[in-house]
Formats: structure tokens, sequence, C-alpha cells
């Protein structure tokens, strides 16, 4: 099997290295990164320190996300009945092609025209809104960052930020060449202008939407409920206002109780944005209950596997119990240096680099595990404390011991799990890792310009570096230096 | 069988075969025990405080999320303090509420020129008001339960939202919040929403830089009454 059946969004990973040649050479793409990740990296350390309690809530959330996936089926089935005897409709969809129609067919027996949409990762790696546009429905993200990049035909390039790679300045020019009704002398100089102009055509497209869409942090077994955490509020927009309210979500974002979301949402804003907690955090619970004067009349929910239950039991399953906080890119050396759109697929950075070859085959995502300098930071800040560089090795070995293949797919991964763990094969993969590296380095110079971490350059006779190195901003952030 | 339920099975068959290892026999009893008494959670020292504490804290973070607050000394006071807030911020003397009847039976009268509507939030409602199921001190949010009392488009289609705290409703941490939630709606139920609020709407999305009034409101005024 070369390609699972069900990749449905197409990937550029294979082409990563020029990918990554051609985002360094982006200045537009360099100004946007510098601005904006140093600064979500120290306000988490920030956030940290304020927070005595916040290392033993990391072991918490651990324990939590473990004991829930090894008993996935029996906190699914609990959840399932809670959520339909609020009224929910629970949908299950083994694959993306399965999610993409279950939703399609419910905006259909709705009727509906206009969809607008609240963040979610998940849409992204069922490539939710191509296949609903191609059917005829108009589809509006409402999450600012997800509105900015649907406007110009592009995909996330960080999972909570997902206009990072953007200057300013190239938001005003879209919305001068998108919101053409409006007056062509208006000022536009500040971000605050330019929000305003986004809320104001947002807000029409929120009161004239037949179906609403979001995605979920949390389900939660013991009431039924999904959970959102946005800092803008279109999540709520989005849920409250259209007749019918679909939520999409995957199978490892079930948690047993309310005092489990507590732990977690402990962990979650302090970890992303160094907030103590993001803006709104909603509990959503069936339709609107009868005397609600608002709230949507049905509600689905729509289960995506994708694979994922196939990581249960091999050595893969800790990366299911990923909160998606961004706090590993934030804190990576090579996201930090080349963005989130050269990893080729939904999701960048370390946590990508660990999930895509799980969810496409590392065949096609072979380059990914080997984007790491292993110099430990994602791991080190990881509020689920998931071993990502012992993954990405893992996966290296997978590769390896597979001849290439997506070794996931089937019973092959579990199989090799098991050979893997034997140390022999460890030191000859280990020995191949390294030799990866090598061959990347030497590799059309593709990353000599990449501020690796020292433990690794020390060790090869790189060129004089073009730009501040990883170490120096990073030093140069913690001293406060204006940049 | 429905399409839905084939789904269903290939879904659990996958689950069920990678969870062979973790010993399938009385998984689901100690799950169930679990479910009726959860582990007691790490809660922070912080939201373990005295209530005058708590107050001072839930307020400092809040101010720190960039609302404004507003303290009364009792409930009598509450409509000077919300036509003096719309006054200092030149915005209308018009608010909508649900039906919650705390908010009802003040005395309005004394502020003549304020005008109040009742039911849903509408897209040309200025300023919204609610009183709040709950208010967390660990992280200074609010906590809204929605229906017919505290309808949910009130906290996000006005530009404006002002909240109604009672001493009553200060609770430590978020276990105080699932303690609130389950006396008022039984064990393992929920109204159609529950909002947490935490400040203004906001957005950094554009160049990095912070932005009030993404979507949601642009102002939040909290309004602690000291009883
Ligand atoms: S892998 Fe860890 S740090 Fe990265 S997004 Fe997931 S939870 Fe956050």
């Amino acid at each position: 099997m070369n390609a699972p059946a069900n990749l449905v969004v197409e990937t550029t990973s294979p082409a990563f290295k020029e990918n990554a040649r051609e985002a360094l050479a982006d200045r537009q793409l360099q100004q946007a990164l510098s601005a904006v990740a140093p600064g979500l990296a120290a306000r988490r350390g920030a956030a940290r320190d304020a927070l005595p309690e916040f290392e033993t809530l990391r072991e918490k959330g651990r324990e939590i996300k473990n004991h829930t996936l090894a008993n996935l089926d029996i906190y699914l089935e609990l959840f399932e009945a809670k959520a339909k005897a609020a009224g929910s409709h629970v949908h299950f969809a083994p694959t993306p092609q399965d999610a993409r129609e279950i939703i399609l067919d419910i905006c259909r027996k709705a009727n509906a025209k206009v969809v607008t949409k609240g963040k979610s990762m998940i849409s992204e790696e069922v490539g939710l809104n191509h296949f609903l546009e191609e059917a005829g429905l108009k589809i509006v993200e409402t999450d600012l960052g997800e509105y900015l990049i649907q406007i110009r035909g592009e995909t996330p390039s960080h999972i909570i930020a997902p206009a990072i790679h953007l200057t300013q300045d190239q938001v005003e020019q879209d919305f001068r060449r998108i919101h053409t009704t409006l007056p062509k002398n208006r000022v536009l100089a500040e971000p605050a202008q330019l929000v305003s102009e986004a809320r104001g055509v947002l807000r029409e497209r929120f009161l004239e939407a037949d179906v609403g869409i979001t995605g979920a942090n949390f389900m939660i077994a013991e009431t039924g409920s999904t959970v959102i955490v946005t800092n803008e509020g279109n999540g709520d927009l989005t849920q409250s206002l259209p007749r019918v309210h679909i939520v999409i979500a995957s199978i490892e974002k079930l948690v047993p109780t309310l005092e489990d979301v507590g732990t977690l949402l402990r962990l979650l804003a302090r970890s992303a944005t160094g907030q103590e907690i993001s803006t709104y955090t909603t509990f959503s619970t069936g339709p609107r209950r009868k005397g609600d004067p608002d709230g949507p009349e049905e509600c689905h929910i729509v289960i995506l596997d994708n694979g994922r239950s196939q990581l249960l039991g091999t050595d893969f399953q800790e990366v299911l119990r990923c909160i998606r906080c961004g706090a590993c890119m934030n804190h990576c050396p090579v996201y930090g240096a080349i963005g989130g759109h050269a990893y080729g697929w939904v999701y960048p950075g370390p946590i990508g680099s660990v999930l895509t070859p799980a969810l496409i085959g590392v065949k096609s995502s072979a380059h990914l595990p080997n984007a790491s300098t292993f110099c430990g930071r994602c791991e080190a800040v990881c509020p689920m404390k998931i071993p990502l560089p012992g993954l990405m090795r893992k996966w290296r070995e997978a590769e390896f011991a597979g001849g290439g293949g997506p070794a996931l797919y089937g019973l092959g991964l579990k199989i090799w799990a098991a050979f893997a763990k034997r140390p022999r094969l460890y030191h000859v993969a280990a020995r191949f890792g390294i030799l990866g590296l090598s061959a990347l380095a030497a590799g059309r110079g593709a990353f000599r310009k990449l501020p690796f971490a020292s433990g690794w350059t020390k060790h090869r006779d790189l060129p004089a570096p073009q730009r501040r190195t990883f170490q120096q901003l990073w030093a140069e952030q913690k001293a406060g230096v204006p940049r | 069988m429905s399409s839905n339920d084939k789904r269903r099975e290939r879904m659990f068959a996958s689950i069920r075969a990678g969870l062979e290892a973790y010993a399938p026999t009385n998984r689901q009893r100690a799950i169930d025990a679990r479910m009726k008494s959860p582990p007691a959670p790490l809660v922070p020292q912080r939201a373990q405080k005295p209530l005058a504490e708590q107050k001072a804290l839930f307020r400092g973070f809040l101010q720190g999320q960039s609302a404004t607050v507003i303290e009364v000394a009792s409930k009598a006071e509450i409509p000077k303090a919300v036509a003096g807030y719309l006054r200092a911020n030149n915005l209308p003397l018009r608010v909508r509420a649900g039906a919650d009847s705390y908010l009802r039976e003040l005395d309005w009268t004394s502020e003549p020129a304020l005008e109040r509507m009742e039911g849903r939030a509408i897209g040309s409602d200025e300023v919204g008001l609610s009183r709040v199921t709950a208010a967390i001190a660990e992280t200074g949010t609010l906590v809204l339960a929605s229906g017919a009392d505290n309808p949910v488009t009130i906290t996000f289609l006005p530009e404006t939202h002002i909240a109604v705290v009672e001493d009553k409703a200060i609770v430590g941490g978020f276990e105080g919040v699932w303690e609130k939630l389950r006396a008022r709606f039984g064990k393992g139920a929920m109204s159609r929403t529950v909002n947490f609020v935490s400040g203004p709407s906001r957005t950094a999305d554009i160049g990095g830089q912070l932005v009030m009034g993404a979507h949601g409101p642009r102002r939040l005024c909290v309004i602690l009454v000291a009883e």
C-alpha cells in the first residue's frame, strides 16, 4: 500500500527540503515568523512560573490522557450515550471521506447555503471546506486567522495561529482585494482597523448562516458535552446563531469528567499563548432546550478516527495525548526558521513530524521525523509530556525497518513496534538516524542556514550564518532586547 | 443496520483491537467507579484561599485581562452602576437582558433614562446585561449557563457586555464551578451552553498584535455586588 486510501488532503511533505529552502529565502515569511513565535514562547514561560503547580499538573494531565486512551472504547460509549441523552446526534467517521459525506448530508438536509466555521484542525485534516464548496455550499471561516488564509486560498501554518506566516501589510492588501464593496480610500493602517473591518464583514455571515461547524478541544464522557476554547468568540457565534450546529472532533479528544477537563484547562492556555485561561471556554451539550430563546435546534457530533485507533497499543499511542496547544512548534528551532507550510501537510512542527507519518504514512513524510535537531525543547515544554524526539526517532527506525513503506496501516506497525524494542535494532537505526542528518546537511545546502542547536552544529563545518542564530534570538528574547 | 451503525462498529472494533493489551475484564467496573467519584484533582493553592482573597484575585485577573471591574455594596446600586458605566463610555442607555428575575426585580426606576429590554440578543443590540452562575477566582473568569434567564446571544452579540457577580457566585477554582453546575442541573447534565468568559473578545492574528473586540464584545464590565 503506497498511499493510504484515506489521504484526502494533498501533501507536499516529500518536497520538504525544497519547501524549507524556499521558506528560508522568503523575506515576508521570515519577518512574520520573527514577529510572533518567540513572544509566544516567552509568555508560556511566564505563565508557567506564575503557577507553582504547573509541572505537577503536567504529570496529572498525562495520567488522565493515558487512562482515557487505555479505556477509549468505554469512554466513547459513555460519551455517546450522554450526548444522545442530551439530544445530540452522534455520527461515527472511520475515514475522512466518511466525515465529509456525513457533514454534507447534514447540510443538505438542513437546506443550507451558507456555513460558518470555527477553527478546527480536524476539518483541515479531512479537507472539509473544499469538499463542501464543490457541493455548492458557501463556507466562511470565522476565526480571524483562518479567514485571512481562506481568502488567500492557503492552509494554516500553525495549529493555534493559522496566519502566523502573514504580515500586516499582506493582510491589508488582501482586504482591499476581497472587500471590494468598501470605500477604496479607507484607512487600514492599524491592526485594530483591519480587525474592525473583518468583524463587520463576518458579522453579516454569522447572521445569515444556516449551519455552524466547530471543532472541539474536549469531549466529556460525564456530560456528553463538547468544549471549544477561543479568544475571539467566533466559535460561539458560529454555534449559537445558525439552526444547526455540527461538531467535528477526533476520538482522542475524549476525557472522562469535568474534573479532568479542569486539569487540562489549567495546562492548555498557559502552554499555548501564556494566558491564565483563554478568553472563552464553551461547553456545548445538545441542542437548545425547551424554553431556550436561542441556540441551535439541532446538534450533530461527528467523531473521526482516521487511523488513530491503529496507534493504540503501539509506541505511538502517546501522540494521542496531544491537546494541540502549539507549544512544541513555538519552541522549535526548525519551525521557527521555516514556518509551518514547509512541513507539507496539515500539522506542522514537532507534533506534525510525529503525527503526519501516522496519518498519511511514513513514506510520503519521511523527511519530517528528520526535521529535528533533537534539541529536546519540544518535549520539555509539551504539557502532555509526549516524548516527541523519541517518537521521531522511532519513525526513522520504522521507515528503515519497513523499507520506507507506510508502516502504520494494518498490522505492520504493531509487528514492527515489538521488533524495534530490541536494542540491537535500536543501535542500527540510531546510526541510520545520524546518517540521515548528515545527508540532510550535505543535501544541496538546504539546511546550512538553519539555526540548529549547538550540539549539532558544533560537529560540522558550516558556513558563517547570515542571520542571527536561534540561540542568539533566544538569549536576546530572555534579556528583553526589543526586536 | 444503518450505515452509521456499521461505521460505529468498525471504529469500536479497531479501537478494541488496539486495547487488547489492557486486560479487558474489570476495566468497566474500574471506570464506573471512577465516573462515580473522580479522583480528587490537583487544585492550585491560589484557588483555595478565603473569600476576601478570592475576590481580590478574581478582580486582579479580570482587570489584567482588560475587563472593567466596578464594586458596589448592595444590589440596589446596580442600576446606577450600569448607567454610570454606559455614560462614562459614551454608550447608549439601552441594555438587553434575559428573563432573570434578580435583574428584573431591581429598582430600575432609579435610572429613568436607562431602557431595559428582555429576551435574546439581536444584531442591533449594543449592550448586554447578565448575571453569572459562578465566578472563578483562580483565573478571573465568569461562568454563564444558558437558558431563558440568560440567553447565550447576550454574552456574544452586543459590543458591550455587563455582568453582575454576587459574592455567593465566587468560587476558588474550576472545581467550585462543577459543584454548582451539578447542584443546579444534576450530575452528568448541563444547560445547552456553559460559557467561561475571561475578558473582552480579542485576537492577535494580525502581526501578533493584541486587538480587542474580534467578534464578541469589545468591552466587558463586571459589577461585583458585596452581598
Ligand atoms: S505535542 Fe504537546 S506541545 Fe505539541 S501541540 Fe501537542 S500537547 Fe502541545
